[in-house]
């Protein structure tokens, strides 16, 4: 009889775990550097790599700041949304190429469509690491003083994007 | 006026199912001939409101009906009728509905194909199956309801997910579905017998039927989804590791146990209380399966809205369908025999390895399924698993299952002697090992996983010779005659693993041995791999019915004779404005030919990527070979209607 009941113990024990899941959001990390000012670094550009891309090129606008990597599956599904974006013109895109070698990444947008203004590429991760990046991708938005507004974790979804990015977006952009 | 028709259906098909599933049970308990009588006609009248229901909502989507929230949301006036039917299922509301029709289905084929079972036994049976549709249709009436209605009515809806407007769609789901909910048979039989005190050989040889075919509709679902989505996803690949994926593969895997596990304790009367909690855990898999889909508690290509409402409503009934059986199980499951004694060197002990590493490969998939929902809950961080956890955990734990599904035909019940098994298998084990070192060798690629690959692949082939030839040798007569000799379930098991051989082989090949190349083309330009020239012809435009397409025309040449010509495409679905490739593949046994196009570039460039996938088509192959196999077991002589007349056990007095 006590042996009998393994089976039901192990299925209560993932039920308490799958009931607090129910209230858990994957997509949704708090994120400590909401309302911070978004870290500085100099990172190369993509496309050209002798030139390099800093975050207080682009003070004044309101931008995207897109993780992603070649190597991403998510990043796939993601895509083709960031491709119709940045064809509105609503807001400029900014990538970062995480932990990925240029070679891929370049024939991955060749492939895919570049959505982005441009590229800056963090091959060994270190920006990463400031940025708090869990997975690729994620998604910030960061207004003209520079300042983190959003953090979207996991891809940017149709839903996402109509419902709380482009709403902040244009909230933002009338300040 | 018809979806308020259809919900109407609902309504009554929800009273049908809680009279099903309260009277019978309670009349085979009290001995009420008359209640129990009442399953099968009311399994037959739920069948006819649910199909009912379906039949409204697949007209307000013929009939364009955008009135109905669900319709509005899943379909678009330009997208062509056989998509607008495959959109029922489209989304969450009406793949519910699915499922809920589909267990009518079933309900209803074992109402009709159960004469020969016991009056209580039958009627215990269809009030399980009828109380897990009492549990859908409330879920459906009470949060998902596909027939609201949306006021004022939307001018035109907002399209089925262009992912989804596939031919794939209109049978993946159902056939999945046919085989997830089909497991529900299985425990209800279970259950039946938990509740009957009526675990025996008869038992087993009334479920292993019904068991086989529910295995063999999920795999076939589960081979047309991942051949789905190698075409369809346009970069080749056949298997994810998805959370979805594997919410239907874990019921593959403990199904898989299970129907070795009834072949146990219908031949020798072992296993009992095992082969019980496999079904349960088989069927309660197919349950979980639903609410990581419907949830939203784990993200996947697959998830639909999240909505913890719904999900509080799934978990509740998980906890009370799985958690209900499993406390039963756990209060008569130890009345059970022990059944047959056996050797540690016999088939039953080979069995109980197979059905061992079947059921941990089923938890470590769980296992990596709901790891980052552990942590999460936890508070210990956000982490994904990715395929290198599964396959590194996968591969360790079928390699010696399928090495022991070369020895498990071959060893006799009860007690088997090592030494006879290693005669009768050395030219078998000499000829796998053999070509696993020397075919790399050959094809000039070995890797420890390649030579792992083939070893298995051919051990497996090896040994079902052996046992074929000596079983034919045994019989007498003609060759036909030696073949009939043997019992179709025997061949169906013989052909099933060589599916799985099939299968191996196929996916060591194109794991060992693909390759790919992405390219800029111009029109004219030709691009070279694995000995073939593909010459890029440029792209036209094309429209089909809801999209813009570009249709690109790659020639394929060997030494200047042209073997194929390949057309992928790129379209631009015009409502929800989302881009799709299709790949242009051309599949033939020894390999795939496979292009998907990338994006235009300037001066009518595009870039392309092409795919030399040898073998690929021989993991489709494999599972409809273990499919095969599996309908040739069905239609055993011994589970036809005559036989079971002659073998019936006396209907009363037999409940404990």
């Amino acid at each position: 009889m006590k042996r009998a009941l393994i089976p039901f113990a192990i299925f209560i024990i993932m039920v308490g775990f799958l009931f607090k899941g129910l209230f858990l959001n994957p997509r949704e990390v708090p994120s400590p550097l909401v309302g911070k000012p978004a870290p500085a670094f100099s990172l190369p550009r993509l496309d050209q790599a002798e030139k390099t891309f800093a975050p207080k090129d682009m003070l004044g606008q309101v931008w995207l700041f897109n993780v992603w990597a070649s190597w991403c599956g998510a990043c796939r599904d993601e895509h083709p949304i960031l491709v119709a974006l940045a064809k509105s013109g609503l807001v400029p895109v900014v990538g970062m190429d995480y932990k990925d070698t240029p070679l891929d990444a370049k024939q991955w947008l060749d492939e895919r469509g570049n959505p982005y203004l441009l590229s800056a590429v963090d091959a060994d991760g270190r920006v990463g690491i400031d940025y708090g990046v869990y997975g690729v991708p994620e998604t910030y938005v960061i207004d003209k003083a520079g300042v983190i507004a959003y953090k979207q974790i996991g891809p940017v979804t149709v839903e996402a994007l109509r419902n709380d990015i482009l709403p902040l977006v244009k909230r933002l952009q009338a300040q | 006026m018809i979806p308020e028709i259809g919900h109407f259906s609902l309504i009554l098909a929800l009273l049908v199912a809680l009279v099903l599933g309260s009277f019978p049970i309670a009349g085979a308990a009290r001995g009420n001939t008359v209640w129990m009588g009442l399953a099968r006609p009311l399994a037959g009248l739920q069948f006819f409101l649910i199909a009912f229901a379906f039949f409204c909502l697949a007209y307000a989507f013929a009939a364009k009906d955008y009135s109905v929230v669900y319709v509005a949301n899943n379909s678009n006036s330009q997208l062509p009728l056989q998509f607008r039917i495959a959109a029922v299922w489209g989304g969450h509301e009406g793949s519910l509905l699915l499922w809920a029709l589909i267990l009518s289905v079933w309900t209803l084929a074992v109402g009709l194909f159960s004469k020969h079972i016991p009056d209580d036994m039958r009627a215990r049976i269809l009030g399980v199956m009828g109380l897990i549709s009492v549990g859908f249709l409330l879920f459906m009436l009470m949060v998902s309801n596909p027939f609201d209605r949306l006021m004022p009515a939307a001018l035109d809806g907002k399209d089925l997910n262009p992912l989804l407007q596939d031919p794939g769609m209109i049978f993946h789901p159902p056939m999945l579905y046919m085989g997830y909910v089909g497991f529900s048979v299985a425990f209800a039989f279970s259950i039946a017998a938990l509740l009957g005190g009526q675990l025996d050989a008869a038992w087993a040889r009334w479920s292993r039927p019904w068991t086989i075919m529910a295995w063999v509709f999920l795999t076939v679902g589960i081979m047309a989804g991942s051949n789905w989505a190698y075409y369809e996803l346009g970069w080749g690949g056949w298997w994810f590791w998805d959370a979805v994926e594997n919410a239907s593969f874990m019921p593959w895997l403990v199904g898989t146990a299970l129907i070795h596990s009834l072949a146990v304790t219908e031949k020798r009367g072992s296993f009992k209380a095992w082969t019980v909690l496999l079904a349960i855990c088989a069927f309660s898999l197919s349950l979980l399966g639903t609410f990581l889909v419907r949830s939203g508690v784990l993200t996947s290509v697959h998830a639909f809205a999240t909505d913890p409402g719904r999900g509080v409503f799934i978990l509740a009934f998980l906890v009370v369908v799985i958690g209900g059986s499993l406390l039963l199980f756990a209060w008569r499951a130890t009345s059970v025999g022990r059944g047959g004694k056996f050797a540690v060197i016999s088939r039953e002990s080979f069995l109980l390895a197979n059905n061992v590493l079947l059921a941990v490969a089923a938890l470590s998939v769980l296992l990596g399924t709901l790891y980052p929902l552990f942590l999460d809950a936890l508070n210990l961080g956000k982490i994904s698993v990715g395929p290198p956890y599964f396959d590194a955990v996968f591969a360790p734990l079928m390699a010696p299952a399928v090495f022991l599904m070369g020895i498990g035909p071959i060893a006799r019940w009860k007690d088997a002697a090592l030494p006879e098994l290693a005669v009768r298998l050395r030219w078998a084990f000499a000829i796998s090992v053999l070509t696993a070192i020397t075919l790399p060798l050959i094809l000039g690629n070995l890797t420890p996983m390649i030579g792992l690959g083939l070893f298995l692949a051919f051990w497996v082939f090896a040994s079902s010779a052996e046992l074929v030839y000596q079983r034919l040798r045994k019989s007498e007569g003609g060759l036909l005659a030696r073949i009939r000799a043997n019992s179709r379930s025997w061949w169906g098991m013989v052909i099933a693993h060589l599916g799985i051989a099939v299968f191996v082989l196929g996916v060591t090949v194109v794991k060992g041995f693909e390759s790919e190349i992405a390219v800029k083309m111009n029109p004219g330009d030709v691009a070279h791999l694995a000995g073939y020239e593909f010459t890029f012809d440029g792209v036209e435009s094309r429209n089909g019915p809801n999209y813009t397409a570009s249709h690109g025309q790659i020639h394929v040449s060997k030494n200047g004779v042209l073997r194929t010509v390949l057309e992928p495409e790129k379209r631009l679905y015009t409502v929800t404005n989302m881009p799709m490739s299709e790949a242009g593949i051309s599949p033939h046994l020894i390999h795939d030919l496979y292009a998907s196009l990338g994006e235009p570039l300037e001066g009518g460039a595009w870039s392309v990527r092409i795919y030399h996938k040898p073998m690929v088509e021989w993991i489709w192959f494999g599972c409809l070979m273990m499919a095969f196999g599996g309908l040739l077991a069905i239609l055993d002589k011994r589970y036809r209607l005559h036989a079971h007349a002659k073998n019936a056990v006396p209907k009363k007095g037999r409940s404990a």
